[in-house]
């Protein structure tokens, strides 16, 4: 389902868990599937007695693909025309992730209307793991 | 031109959802794709990343042959140096030298949506650098830019990834 622009105002928001206590499984998964395999995000002795990280984290992009999913859940399939985010903390196993999309402005673009949108994940102690942006193109 | 290439396939493509916890039919589904506005499936936003599998000279793959930086019967495995940066854009390395490198921005602009069967060719431009003192010490960061074409020459995907390296200790957030 696409965003209309009819139906949406700036200040409209939307939040979704995107991770509910993150497993060193899924960084697993997801180095599998990035093709990342970065031992810091997979391999507890390396990080730990090597690298001096208290354990294994998550990949930053793992981050922004679990975050992706809300804004392709909001604005619907391929009508994302931008996406870009600045890691701002490390996630951890364990760490529950709450994304929120928020719009900052509708405009006209090339095709119709377009929506820009921040998007910011925290972890379940609040902090900020994650902030961005998106554009999206609206119906009418 | 690039010396290698991305063929997207669809089992990709539904492995690399399933890694970030999407459910979306339209990334394995074809008949539900079908029916769906993108009429087929599509990758998900940040796909474009598992390219780093079908680049030949990607750093974070342990090669067939080659001493590994992770742990074996050591810590550090066969005492294999890690290797200068963690990867930003699939399609580069970004980073300087020494300390610990980490990914700090990423960006996409789409042009059209990427789906099974293109054969994604990368041209990588020349990104900025810079340095500035953080909390954790002295701080280098560099930006690659990947641009992304179809083999009708059609520019698709374009990355900009920032990675940054510390000088200093790592945090320990």
């Amino acid at each position: 389902m696409a965003l209309s622009a009819s139906s949406l105002k700036v200040g409209d928001s939307r939040s979704e868990v995107v991770a509910h206590e993150l497993s060193r499984t899924q960084i697993v998964q997801y180095a599998g599937a990035s093709g990342d395999y970065n031992p810091l995000h997979s391999d507890e002795v390396y990080v730990t007695k090597v690298a001096g990280f208290p354990s294994v984290f998550a990949h930053g992009m793992l981050t922004m693909g679990l975050t992706g999913r809300l804004l392709t859940d909001w604005a619907g399939d391929g009508r994302l025309l931008s996406y870009g985010v600045r890691f701002e903390k490390q996630v951890w196993p364990g760490d529950t992730l709450t994304a929120t999309a928020t719009v900052e402005s509708i405009e006209d673009g090339d095709d119709g209307k377009v929506a820009s949108i921040s998007v910011v994940t925290v972890n379940e102690a609040g902090d900020r793991v994650l902030s961005g942006t998106a554009r999206a193109r609206l119906d009418p | 031109m690039s010396e290698w290439s991305f063929p997207v396939e669809a089992g990709h493509i539904m492995m690399f959802a399933r890694s970030v916890g999407d459910p979306n039919p339209v990334y394995y589904d074809e008949e539900a794709a079908k029916r769906t506005e993108v009429g087929g499936i599509v990758a998900p936003p940040t796909f474009i990343q598992a390219s780093a599998q079908f680049n030949p000279s990607y750093f974070l793959r342990p090669k067939i042959g080659e001493r590994w930086f992770g742990s074996g019967k050591d810590p550090s495995g066969s005492g294999a140096p890690a290797p200068e940066s963690s990867g930003e854009s699939g399609g580069g390395r970004g980073g300087g030298g020494g300390g610990v490198g980490l990914h700090a921005e990423q960006h996409f602009e789409y042009h059209r949506p990427i789906r099974p069967g293109d054969v994604l060719t990368p041209t990588n431009k020349e990104g900025k650098t810079w340095e500035r003192e953080g909390r954790s010490g002295h701080l280098q960061f560099s930006e690659t830019i990947t641009e992304w074409h179809d083999a009708e020459g059609n520019l698709v995907v374009t990355a900009r990834g920032v990675g940054v390296r510390t000088t200093g200790p790592a945090p320990k957030n």
